[in-house]
Parts: structure tokens; C-alpha cells; sequence
């Protein structure tokens, strides 16, 4: 009902409101509670990191986002406005994308041909409409170099392409089918460092031009460095929704390799003679130093 | 970093031109027709002379009209093996429907198409609604369709075969549209030639250059990954099995046309000839890569080897030899292809 009325109400979107922001969200699955009170913001050029181990909740997350799950409780705001997302069409009409992990590509097809699946440009009518194929490898060579990619030849199918490369791609084409915010499931988790690297700068150029990002991952050397705003995830539960001034990139470790638990590991085993007392030793020397 | 990565770059483009050629599915296929034809043009000059052409070309639109649709549905990643039987079936109706229950000729054309696309939704609904492969689906329906192929033939006429097409009212008119002549140098040319190529050209445009098509190779190269990008795979699927459904009916009418009689069995065993000539023209048995003019093309080399073994005046028992031979060629040429078109540079 509320829904409804705010909606009504016209008002441009201030400044400082998030582009998403979510509140409170609950989802269970029967008597399993998979994400608990789970709250963060979204700014538009920010990049929002949620970090987490397997089984933190974090696909729960992007499925409810990307209108795939509904929570059972909280909020999500659009712009300050209450937003609900029944289908993933509702979620892509709010301009929000996700880049899952597959990609959604097809290898054996030409960068162009996946580039444009399933909204493919025609042109003519009736029987005789037909796939522009001219336009689609125009814009398809333009967003790409957009994203800083050069694609030397849009004809060549994407499995002939670098798993960084691949990524841009499904970027490329969130960003020109309208996403202000994108959602990337693990962008970097399958690529080589060199190829992680590249992916990374995708993001910032995404951040740059003035798009929403959540990047989820659980490899905080990757988060750090181009995150503004960290969610950290554990079994459901949030530890904590840091901006980067409020944080460390060693504290943003120690959290994620479980602090007090890791230490702990550490004394248990420092009790312990001989070789696995030294063990003990360096693992409490390693958590001190980071955290 | 930029300057090495630009270097990088220029030497995979300069790799991509021969990547590029031998990732053309139609390559191996025209390579094929070249060598068989100077191959047996230059042995006997029955083969290259226009009765000779007239005679192979003949024998391969029987087989291209076929592969054109078998090779699209190849391409969407799935298999028709009630193809052969398919064609009988649609023949047969036609043939049932006018000579013996007395319906008017083009009347019962009709009903024949509409049955058959009947049969291709339930193939393509099957496969789509279960999520079996369509291998099992259409054996089931090709065991089914033989049985009722011979069932109701023998129930009706007593005989295997349904004949007599040609004293039907409105024979000839149909006999021109179907199965007339064009005489080019001499030799009559069936004007089944004249819709294979069309045939062939509006199959390639539709993979090509339509949304269609790209939702064809889309669903044939992955079907989860297309469907969460908006393509229809399942309407695809479908729309696939009803085409090749509809060009069995237009080709066994056409043989019923100028045969002027079917036989209740004709058919079974055609159905791996299609799937051959899709495959030597390049099409992937896994789907989501090949090409039409290339099955039409696979088409052609089974028709011009066919008939130039008599040419030669060799045994023709040595054909399926031949056939089996040139198959495993091109599907160790199209396993190379596929790895190269998935190689990634990672």
C-alpha cells in the first residue's frame, strides 16, 4: 500500500540518497535462516564490496537483488523509494544487472552475436525483418572500447577470448542494456592474477563512469583496493558495513579469515609440543600482525 | 604493460585469419564437392555432362531438402531421428486421403501439412517439456510413425503402398509445382533442384541474418545461459522440430507426386543419411555450430558420389564405404574446428 502512495509522489532522486539501498533483510528457507538483518548502501560511482566465506548468505543476497528471491522481511530502496522485485525483470527495470558467474555467453558464438542475445536490433518489417547485423557490431566494438577493451575482431567467438576478456563482455553489455548498478557474482574467483587484475580495472572504469557496483567476492586483496564500502557476511549474519575510512585492509582480513576464532585456533594449538606448538606460534604471530 | 599488451594482440590477429577460414563449418564441405567432382569429371564424361548433372543434382535435393531443416535443428543441439519416416507419413496421408476416402486433392495436402506440423510440436514439446534427449524422443516417435505408417496403410489398402496419386483431379496441376522439369543443354533438370537451392538460401538467411537464427545457434551452443538472457530456447526448439516436420511433408509429397505411389515402409534409414550431410557440411553434434549451405553441400557430395561410382563403372556396393569414410573425415575435422573455436587465450 505504502508502496504505492511514495511512488506517486514525484520527487528527483537528492544527491546524497543511495541509489540502493537495503534494510533489515531477512530471507529463510524453511528453519534455515540464510541471511539475518542484513543492511548496506549503494551509491552511484561507488563500488559496495560484500565479502564472505562459502555459506555467508552472499548468493542469497544477489538473488534477492537481482529479483530472484524475495525477502521475508526489511527493505529495499531505489533511489529512496521503496522498491520490490517479484521477477528478475522487475529488478533489471530498476536498472539493476547481474553479471552472474556463467556469464550468460554462449562460447561457439561470435562477441557480437552473444553481445546482443536475446535483445537483438532488427531492422525492416514483418517477414523480411532481419538482425542488423552491422549496427550490433558497431555498438558492440564501441561499448567494449568504452570499457577500455579494444575487441580486435567481433566476429571471433567468445571462447576465443581471455576469461578477463569474457567478463567485460557480460559488463559491456549489462551497462548498454540500461544497468545503472551492477551486481558481479565473483568476477575475479576463476581468473589467474594477471587476468583478476584486468577485471578489477573494469570495475573501477564501471565506478568512474558513474554506475553503482556490488562486487561480491571473498578475497579481500581484490575488495580493498577498489571497494568504498564493505559488507562483510558470515553464516547469514552481517560483521560489520564499513566505509573505507573506517577500516583497514589487515583489519578487513583478520575479519574475513574469522579474528577471534583464528586466534584462538592459535593459542589451542600453541599448547600443543614440538612442531605443532611452532605452528600455533607463527599462526598467533600472523593474526597478531594482522590484525 | 600497454605497449606489451598491444604487441600480444597483433600476433593473435595475425593468427585469427587462418583461424578464421578453418572456422568457416563450410569449408571441409566445399573442399569435398571440388576433389569428388574433378575426381570423377575427369574419369567418366557421362558424370559432366548435363544428363549426368541433371542425374546427380537429382539425387541430392532428395537428401538436401532434408538436411537443410535437420541441419538448423542440429545447430539448435538436438536430432531428429523421425525424419525419414517423417516424409513417408506425410506422403501416405496425402495419398490415403485422396484415393481412398475421396477428399479433394489439395484439401488433403493440407490436412497432411497440419498433421505433420502436429507431429513436429510433439517432438519439440516433448524434448522441451521433459528435458530428455531428443534422441530417445524421436526414436520413440520414429518406432511409433513406422508402425502407423504400416498399420493404417495395410489397414486401408489391403497393400504396403498407396498408387494411383495420378488420377486424382488436380494431379497435374500439383505434378508442376512439385515434381516438373526445367530443361537446361539437352538434359531435364527436376525442378526439385530449383527448391533445394531456394530451400537452402532461405535456411541460411533465417540462421544468419534474423533473430531467429541467433537464437538457434544461442540455444544449441547453451541453452541455460541463453534463457537467462531473454531467449525463448524452448519456442525455439519447438519452431526447429515443426521445420523439419514441414519439409518432410513437402518432400514426401513431392515423392508421392512423382512416383504417383508410396510405399508404407520408404523412409526408415534416410533419417542418418540427413544427419550425415548436416555433419560433413559442418555442423557440431553437440550444437550451436554449422551451416546450411554446408549441409546442402554435404547433400551434394553424397549425390555426386552416389551416381559417379555407376559412372565410373565401379560396383556401387562400395558407396556406403565411401560414405562411412567421408563422415568420420569430417567429424575429426569438425572436433578440431570446435577445439580451436574454444581455445581461450586465459
Amino acid at each position: 500500500m505504502t508502496d504505492v502512495e511514495v511512488r506517486e509522489v514525484v520527487e528527483p532522486p537528492k544527491a546524497d540518497v543511495p541509489m540502493l539501498e537495503i534494510r533489515n533483510i531477512t530471507k529463510m528457507f524453511g528453519s534455515v535462516i540464510s541471511l539475518s538483518d542484513i543492511s548496506t548502501t549503494v551509491r552511484a560511482g561507488q563500488v559496495t564490496c560484500v565479502l564472505g566465506d562459502n555459506g555467508a548468505g552472499k548468493s542469497t543476497l544477489i538473488k534477492i537483488l537481482s529479483g530472484v528471491y524475495q525477502p521475508d522481511s526489511g527493505q529495499l530502496l531505489v533511489d529512496g523509494r521503496p522498491a520490490r522485485f517479484s521477477t528478475p525483470r522487475d529488478a533489471l527495470d530498476a536498472g539493476i544487472a547481474t553479471v552472474f558467474q556463467d556469464l550468460a555467453v554462449v562460447p561457439l558464438m561470435a562477441v557480437w552475436r552473444n553481445f546482443f542475445l536475446g535483445s537483438e536490433p532488427t531492422r525492416g518489417w514483418g517477414p523480411f525483418k532481419r538482425f542488423d547485423a552491422g549496427q550490433a557490431k558497431k555498438v558492440t566494438r564501441k561499448e567494449l572500447a568504452d570499457m577500455g577493451i579494444d575487441i580486435r575482431d567481433p566476429d571471433q567467438p567468445v571462447g576465443t577470448l581471455s576469461g578477463g576478456e569474457r567478463q567485460s563482455v557480460a559488463i559491456a553489455r549489462a551497462v548498454h542494456f540500461g544497468a545503472r548498478l551492477l551486481i558481479l557474482d565473483e568476477p575475479t574467483s576463476a581468473l589467474g592474477v594477471k587476468q583478476a587484475g584486468v577485471v578489477l580495472k573494469y570495475i573501477v572504469q564501471a565506478r568512474d563512469r558513474g554506475l553503482g557496483v556490488i562486487f561480491i567476492t571473498h578475497n579481500p586483496h581484490h575488495a580493498y583496493p577498489v571497494g568504498d564500502r564493505f559488507l562483510l557476511l558470515k553464516r547469514g549474519r552481517s560483521l560489520g558495513d564499513f566505509a573505507k575510512s573506517e577500516i583497514s585492509l589487515a583489519e578487513l582480513t583478520r575479519l574475513m579469515a574469522g579474528g577471534a576464532e583464528l586466534e584462538a585456533l592459535a593459542h589451542e594449538l600453541e599448547r600443543g609440543s614440538g612442531d605443532v606448538g611452532d605452528v600455533g606460534r607463527e599462526l598467533l604471530e600472523d593474526t597478531e600482525t594482522l590484525g | 604493460m600497454t605497449a606489451a599488451t598491444a604487441r600480444v594482440d597483433e600476433r593473435v590477429a595475425h593468427v585469427g585469419v587462418l583461424r578464421r577460414l578453418l572456422l568457416k563449418p563450410e569449408l571441409g564441405a566445399l573442399v569435398g564437392v571440388i576433389v569428388i567432382f574433378v575426381f570423377f569429371a575427369a574419369q567418366s564424361d557421362v558424370f559432366r555432362s548435363w544428363n549426368g548433372a541433371a542425374n546427380w543434382l537429382d539425387v541430392s535435393s532428395a537428401l538436401g531438402l532434408m538436411a537443410v531443416p535437420v541441419a538448423l535443428l542440429m545447430i539448435g543441439g538436438h536430432f531428429d531421428l523421425s525424419a525419414g519416416v517423417q516424409t513417408a507419413t506425410a506422403g501416405l496421408a496425402t495419398g490415403i486421403m485422396t484415393t481412398y476416402w475421396g477428399l479433394q486433392l489439395y484439401a488433403s495436402w493440407a490436412v497432411s501439412l497440419a498433421l505433420m506440423l502436429t507431429i513436429g510440436f510433439i517432438n519439440g514439446f516433448l524434448v522441451t517439456r521433459t528435458g530428455l534427449p531428443s534422441f530417445i524422443i524421436t526414436l520413440g516417435m520414429f518406432l511409433g510413425l513406422q508402425g502407423l505408417n504400416l498399420g493404417v496403410t495395410k489397414q486401408v489398402t489391403n497393400q504396403v503402398q498407396v498408387s494411383n496419386i495420378d488420377l486424382v483431379p488436380g494431379y497435374h496441376a500439383l505434378n508442376n509445382i512439385l515434381a516438373s522439369t526445367v530443361t537446361i543443354g539437352g538434359a531435364k533438370f527436376p525442378i526439385a533442384i530449383i527448391w533445394w537451392v531456394g530451400f537452402t538460401v532461405l535456411g541460411s538467411y533465417l540462421l544468419l541474418k534474423t533473430r531467429f537464427g541467433n537464437w538457434i545457434f544461442a540455444t544449441g551452443g547453451d541453452a541455460n545461459a541463453s534463457k537467462n538472457v531473454g531467449v525463448r530456447t524452448g519456442r525455439t526448439t519447438i519452431a526447429l522440430f515443426m521445420m523439419v516436420s514441414f519439409m518432410a511433408w513437402f518432400v514426401g509429397n513431392t515423392q508421392l507426386i512423382r512416383f504417383t505411389s508410396i510405399q508404407a515402409q520408404s523412409g526408415i534409414g534416410q533419417e542418418l543419411y540427413y544427419i550425415a550431410a548436416a555433419v560433413i557440411g559442418g555442423c557440431l553434434l553437440t550444437g550451436g555450430f554449422g551451416s546450411v549451405v554446408g549441409a546442402s553441400l554435404g547433400a551434394l557430395i553424397f549425390g555426386m558420389t552416389e551416381v559417379g561410382i555407376v559412372n565410373v563403372g565401379w560396383n556401387s556396393d562400395w558407396f556406403k564405404l565411401f560414405v562411412g569414410v567421408m563422415l568420420l573425415l569430417a567429424v575429426l575435422a569438425n572436433q578440431f574446428t570446435r577445439r580451436l573455436a574454444e581455445q581461450s587465450r586465459r
